[in-house]
């Protein structure tokens, strides 16, 4: 295919925003009050819509049959390039607002960059995403600073997400083969140079939060080369359910 | 306030609403219509509460990127229909804590359509075409009823629904247009939701407890026989026009009353959905218990970190 590192450029943004929403959608009409239950659908809802836009082009890019749908539910497990950080379960609202918040964080700094692409549908989305993703950021960065600084019960809650879902964010800064190939052609953003301004973002919100910055060194990575946690398969077959038991249909 | 003068007031507030004057909550109002109204009102707020989550079932399995995200937008529609509707209420003097206690002590009913299973994906396509449908011939005469953030609520609610439903029978239509398995998914659903939504207009007039009242203060403008009579004639054509049977072999146009006559409805079924043995009562109910119980913990940080944090602006400004 011409222009594979685009496209693969492309699914390594969008399916991040693909599983997070889709982890968002699993808990609508499940929240702690209608409001959060409105907003998670909300972030869904955003993340969704960027996820067409980022597939109509990676499908067009394909040409032949490729579609949005194609792309978003006739992969298999190892073709789909999200960070592990996305697909971690909703144990309890803590662990929802804590995988969020560290999803925000550099959702934002990344698009803030992309906007500056070479490309102008990147440029064009990621302009319309910002708006969007600000809000996530500063929804989750409020419930981090109400869940740590709140009650004990909360505190040790948030505490214990953060704690567990660190060790998923080193791989925000990876690069991949695509990754290095769009930075050297003013297209793609260059991850690693957002990883000290990410960590001094969200250091600044867990003290306020009077959380503790979890000091482990040890990362998980493998998501970006398509090597997911378990969750994964579960995900997929919850996604891709419709499109697999009855295939090539219209909807 | 001496009987007289209570007697006055009740002339007084019933002459208003006869002039189609809203009532307005600080307005003074006899205490019966403060509690229908908090009883309708609660019962519908509850009824979207509840109505997320068959729906909500099937937004991870959507068949398609266009399709999830029409639904995750409904299912949001909902939510934010109890929120005004809860709001409404609490203009009337009762909070929204009290009023989930009395959903979930079993005090305050819903909708009793949502105590059946979402099945298939064409499911999707039945309730927003049929129940959407029932609840829009509900509502519409609600945009004029006489309490005013009632009133209010509903213009918007109903412009919403009317949107839910196309987006429902549109899910119908593509599927008629599908495979023979997805005409058949299609078919399946309608006759497992027709007559749930026939029920869904309310028991027969003749054991209708409060129409009359309801009437008086236009919380109800047309009997629950009028209404469902209103629903099929208008949705047998919808039906006719995508290819699919209504699964009533009594149904037939009567050319004189220029309706169609229909078959009997299954009350006992009904009133035992009522009572909570439908299919899904007790995991309907347990979703949301377990929600708010579960979310406990995420209330009371957000109030305590609120405390701290004007705590904290007081201490500032000494």
């Amino acid at each position: 295919m011409k222009n594979e590192n685009l496209y693969n450029y492309i699914l390594g943004i969008a399916d991040n925003s693909l599983i997070l929403g889709q982890r968002l959608g699993e808990l609508t009409g499940h929240g702690p009050s209608l409001e959060t239950d409105i907003a998670c659908t909300n972030m869904s809802l955003d993340l969704f819509g960027q996820v067409r836009s980022y597939y109509q082009y990676a499908a067009k890019l394909k040409g032949g049959d490729a579609t949005e749908d194609t792309i978003a539910f006739l992969r298999k497990e190892r073709d789909y390039v999200n960070v592990l950080l996305v697909e971690q379960p909703d144990r309890d609202f803590a662990y929802t607002m804590a995988r969020q918040f560290l999803f925000d964080v550099y959702h934002l700094l990344f698009l803030q960059e992309l906007q500056k692409s070479h490309d102008i549908t990147l440029t064009a989305i990621a302009k319309k995403s910002i708006k969007e993703v600000s809000y996530h950021q500063r929804f989750s960065t409020d419930w981090i600073k109400r869940l740590g600084d709140g009650t004990t019960v909360s505190h040790d809650k948030m505490q214990e997400a953060i704690d567990s879902l660190w060790t998923y964010t080193d791989e925000l800064f990876h690069q991949t083969a695509a990754d290095k190939a769009m930075v050297a052609e003013g297209i793609g953003v260059d991850v690693t140079a957002l990883k000290v301004k990410y960590y001094s973002l969200v250091n600044a919100v867990l003290e306020e939060a009077t959380l503790k910055i979890p000091e482990s060194k040890w990362f998980q990575k493998g998501g970006k080369k398509g090597i997911h946690t378990e969750h994964f398969g579960y995900i997929l077959s919850n996604m891709q359910y419709m499109q697999l038991a009855y295939p090539n249909m219209e909807w | 306030m001496s009987e007289e003068q209570i007697k006055n007031l009740e002339k007084q507030f019933e002459e208003r609403i006869a002039r189609d004057e809203k009532i307005e909550p600080k307005d003074w109002m006899p205490d019966k219509y403060r509690q229908t109204h908090i009883r309708q009102m609660s019962q519908h707020a509850h009824s979207e509460i509840v109505g997320m989550l068959p729906e909500g079932n099937w937004i991870s399995r959507a068949p398609t990127l266009r399709r999830k995200v029409a639904l995750l937008a409904k299912v949001q529609d909902e939510a934010g229909h109890g929120l005004y509707l809860y709001s409404a209420c609490e203009t009337l003097g009762i909070s929204r804590d009290a009023l989930y206690e009395q959903l979930h002590s079993g005090k305050a009913k819903y909708s009793s359509i949502f105590n059946y299973p979402t099945v298939t994906w064409a499911d999707m396509g039945a309730v927003g075409w049929l129940v959407d449908g029932a609840a829009i011939i509900n509502q519409v005469p609600l945009c004029s009823t006489s309490f005013g953030p009632y009133a209010r609520a509903m213009v918007r609610v109903c412009k919403e629904e009317s949107f839910h439903q196309r987006q429902g029978y549109e899910i119908m239509l593509k599927l008629t247009q599908g495979t023979p398995e997805q005409i058949d998914m299609a078919q399946d659903a309608l006759n497992r939701w027709w007559w749930p939504s026939l029920m869904m207009l309310g028991p027969t007039d003749a054991e209708s407890v409060h129409t009359e009242q309801s009437m008086k203060w236009k919380l109800k403008r047309k009997s629950n026989d009028d209404l469902r009579q209103q629903f099929i004639d208008q949705t047998v054509p919808q039906a006719e026009l995508i290819g699919l049977t209504i699964p009533d072999p009594d149904l037939k146009w009567n050319e004189e009353r220029g309706s169609y006559d229909f078959g009997e409805i299954n009350w006992d079924e009904f009133w035992q959905v009522v009572k909570g043995h439908g299919p899904m009562n007790k995991e309907r109910m347990k979703a949301r218990i377990d929600a708010w119980e579960g979310g406990e913990w995420v209330r009371d940080a957000a109030m305590a970190h609120a405390e701290k944090k004007a705590e904290r602006k007081i201490k500032q400004a000494i």
